[in-house]
């Protein structure tokens, strides 16, 4: 589903949400799906098929500047936020849920702090804050950006053996990861988004104010032997939620940062059970 | 896992894929003969269907001893998922036939194992997909037989049996450029010898009868997508990029954004064409593929000193093999494969001097090496191409392929080097011998 935007400068861009796989009602209820750094909507492929016939309305994004989506690819948590509220207004959305992994795990918390009751669900799948990334990664993903999605990708994944993920049966999730990876970068010949996008994390600081300001019930869905963000970065947001008196669940899955296809079917189990699917 | 670096290939040959047995603690990989899996529910069976979740149905379509396997492969190839074939010629038609139907057009080598050719020069036209064959290192052949109609770029890593090395990055930068990807057939150099995916290719399958399995007691394949292809900006393929009555009205290239080509393989291919792989014979290449690093060290080890023994032999005209600084994949394959020429592979071609009954009387005379249809087994093998692969093809087609009358296939296999190089010495005696005086050659 395609969006005619605006960038904050004032310039006309479209933006892509897969639906899928199923027409957008706006009688129905919303899922926003925001993906990480160097990642598109295809990283949700199951969980976001499965909601859509499941009574939701999907809108899985590519953010602006990746893949399928136009525009100036966001900087900041807050300009990634921006969008994500755009995206709801051009959509006739009044109410929706987010779901966002990694550093869309914080442009998701970002957008429920400012948008307060109009997010029903916070979900963040692999977040961490502050969301640091080491100088040497930061740098590699500026000047040897084929070394530093391998780097990413080893230190993202648990496990060899893989369930049957997001192509079903006979994925090789390390070779999808790093494809996808590849992609993105090369969606965007005007900005280097691994970069860029890594920087936002970094740099994001609003992250304790911003837990504290959602009003929505909060999901934390960690992996248990995530080296990229660990369940311990994570616990600052979890202790904010539980001092400011939110409503929250903590899940962790057996898997390692990528929840979504290395540990697919208790991801969807998680995510269905927070949202009432 | 995990760790700090990518798993090397000696520990993906075992371990990718494969995780000990959640319900038994098996740590060897079980062989699932199971037709079919049972739903936890309705909405699970119907979920499942609809690829909103992904787990196994009907063995047609996937197998978790099949799944171990193309996740394996994929691993070894670097790429980003896999598909178990009944065979190597069902991987290549289902890749063919998911990517083109009637009015199509593919351009390829000349090089080709004799099946192969077979299925395009004289099958697939039967269906309205026509090829072009080239020569495969003639690059500007490979560019003029472009036409707007052109969906495929296809060659063999080491062309079967003359070794002819395909130049895949040039090769596959004028596929790219023509907006279509470059298919290879990597059966001979198996993923250990040379990396498709890294040097530019898009598709790669295997024969895994041949080295993966590397036993020869199993029939199979297996095609691997490196995730590459951006098959949008080509334009050239609504089957990927169009909604398919077919299969729910997906897109398949909305849906994964580089994984299009296998969920349509799968969903359609293996569906409706069945050429499934059985998981006992998923098991048994699974199990060639633990010793795939150890087996093709040998073969290397092993192809080295029997090439240059022939090299050297008076009754020998040509050994058609890079590692003769003259054969003309020399320095290609000093380029582009991982271990230099030596890596080649261990199935080659040599021309004995003399006629075609002293042919005859060599191949009879071997001991050791096996007279049959098959290479990349552990045993020695041998056979005569233009008599048995390739004898479907006219001369004219057998001699663009690089093959001769006499031309002898020797598939070297992992016996002691000694005897396989006794075996040949006797059996070059008796060639020599069934020649008469006349046709002895000089000494050197």
């Amino acid at each position: 589903m395609k969006f005619n935007l605006q960038t904050p400068a004032g310039q006309s861009y479209v933006a892509y949400a897969y639906t899928g796989g199923k027409a957008f009602d706006p009688a129905k209820p919303t899922v926003v799906f925001i993906h990480g750094v160097l990642h598109d909507h295809s990283v949700w492929i199951l969980q976001s098929r499965y909601l859509a016939h499941h009574g939701f309305n999907v809108l899985a994004v590519d953010l602006p500047g990746h893949c399928r989506s136009g525009g100036d690819a966001p900087s900041t948590v807050e300009e990634a936020s921006q969008f994500i509220e755009a995206l709801l207004d051009a959509a006739g959305v009044e109410k929706a849920a987010l779901v966002g992994h990694s550093w869309g795990s914080l442009i998701a918390l970002e957008t429920a702090a400012r948008l307060k009751e109009r997010i029903t669900h916070l979900a963040l799948v692999g977040t961490a804050f502050p969301m640091k990334v080491s100088p040497a990664l930061l740098e590699a993903s500026l000047h040897e950006p084929s070394k530093a999605m391998h780097m990413v990708n080893v230190f993202s994944r648990a496990t060899l053996a893989a369930p049957p993920s997001g192509l079903g049966p006979g994925t090789w999730v390390f070779g999808t990861s790093l494809a996808l990876n590849r992609r993105v970068l090369a969606s965007n010949p005007a900005v280097n988004v691994f970069h860029r996008g890594f920087v936002a994390c970094d740099s994001y600081a609003n992250g304790l104010q911003a837990m504290e300001a959602v009003t929505c019930p909060v999901l934390f869905l960690l992996g248990a032997s995530d080296q990229m963000t660990t369940p311990r970065a994570a616990q600052s947001l979890v202790q904010q939620a539980k001092q400011s008196g939110k409503q929250f669940t903590v899940v962790n899955v057996p898997m390692g940062h990528h929840q979504m296809n290395e540990s697919p079917e208790e991801t969807l189990q998680a995510l269905k059970t927070f949202l009432g699917a | 896992m995990p760790g700090y670096t990518d798993p090397s290939f000696d520990t993906l040959a075992l371990h990718a894929g494969a995780a000990p047995d959640p319900a038994t603690g098996a740590r060897a990989v079980p062989i699932h003969l199971t037709t079919s899996f049972v739903f936890e529910s309705s909405d699970h069976a119907a979920a499942l269907f609809n690829l909103e979740r992904a787990g196994h149905v009907y063995s047609r379509i996937s197998n978790p001893t099949n799944a171990v396997l193309e996740q394996r492969v994929a691993a070894l190839e670097g790429g980003i998922g896999a598909i178990s074939t009944a065979s190597g010629q069902a991987a290549l038609h289902l890749t063919i036939a998911t990517l083109m139907g009637a009015g199509s057009h593919i351009v390829a080598s000349t090089a080709l194992y004799g099946g192969s050719h077979n299925l395009l020069h004289y099958t697939l036209s039967r269906f309205g997909i026509e090829t072009t064959f080239v020569k495969p290192n003639d690059i500007d052949a490979w560019k003029a037989a472009v036409r707007p109609n052109t969906k495929l770029f296809f060659g063999e890593t080491v062309g079967n049996p003359g070794l002819d090395v395909l130049d895949i990055p040039t090769i596959s930068a004028i596929a790219h450029e023509a907006g279509v990807p470059l298919l290879v057939d990597s059966t001979l150099t198996s993923p250990y010898l040379i990396k498709p995916f890294e040097l530019g290719a898009d598709l790669v399958y295997h024969s895994a009868t041949k080295f993966l399995s590397g036993h020869g007691t199993v029939i199979g394949g297996i095609v691997v997508d490196g995730g590459s292809f951006d098959w949008e900006k080509s334009g050239k393929f609504p089957e990927l990029t169009q909604s398919y009555e077919g299969f729910h009205n997906m897109v398949f290239s909305e849906e994964s954004t580089v994984g299009a080509f296998l969920l349509r393989a799968r969903r359609e291919g293996l569906r409706d064409f069945g050429a499934c792989l059985s998981p006992h014979s998923a098991w048994l290449i699974l199990q060639g593929i633990e010793t795939l690093p150890l087996r093709m060290e040998r073969h290397m080890a092993n192809t080295e000193k029997v090439v240059q023994f022939l090299a050297s032999h008076p009754m020998v005209s040509r050994v058609g093999h890079p590692l003769i600084d003259s054969h003309p994949s020399h320095a290609l394959a000093e380029k582009l494969l991982r271990f230099g020429a030596r890596g080649a592979g261990s199935v080659f071609s040599f021309d004995l001097k003399g006629s075609r009954a002293q042919g005859v009387a060599f191949i009879e005379a071997l001991k050791l090496f096996s007279h049959l249809a098959n290479v990349g087994d552990c045993r020695s093998l041998v056979i005569h191409p233009a008599s048995t692969t390739h004898f479907r093809m006219s001369d004219e087609a057998l001699a663009g392929a690089g093959i001769g009358p006499g031309t002898i296939r020797l598939s070297i296999g992992l016996e002691d080097p000694a005897d396989l190089i006794d075996d040949l010495k006797r059996a070059l005696k008796a060639a020599e011998k069934a020649g008469g005086e006349t046709a002895k050659p000089a000494k050197a």
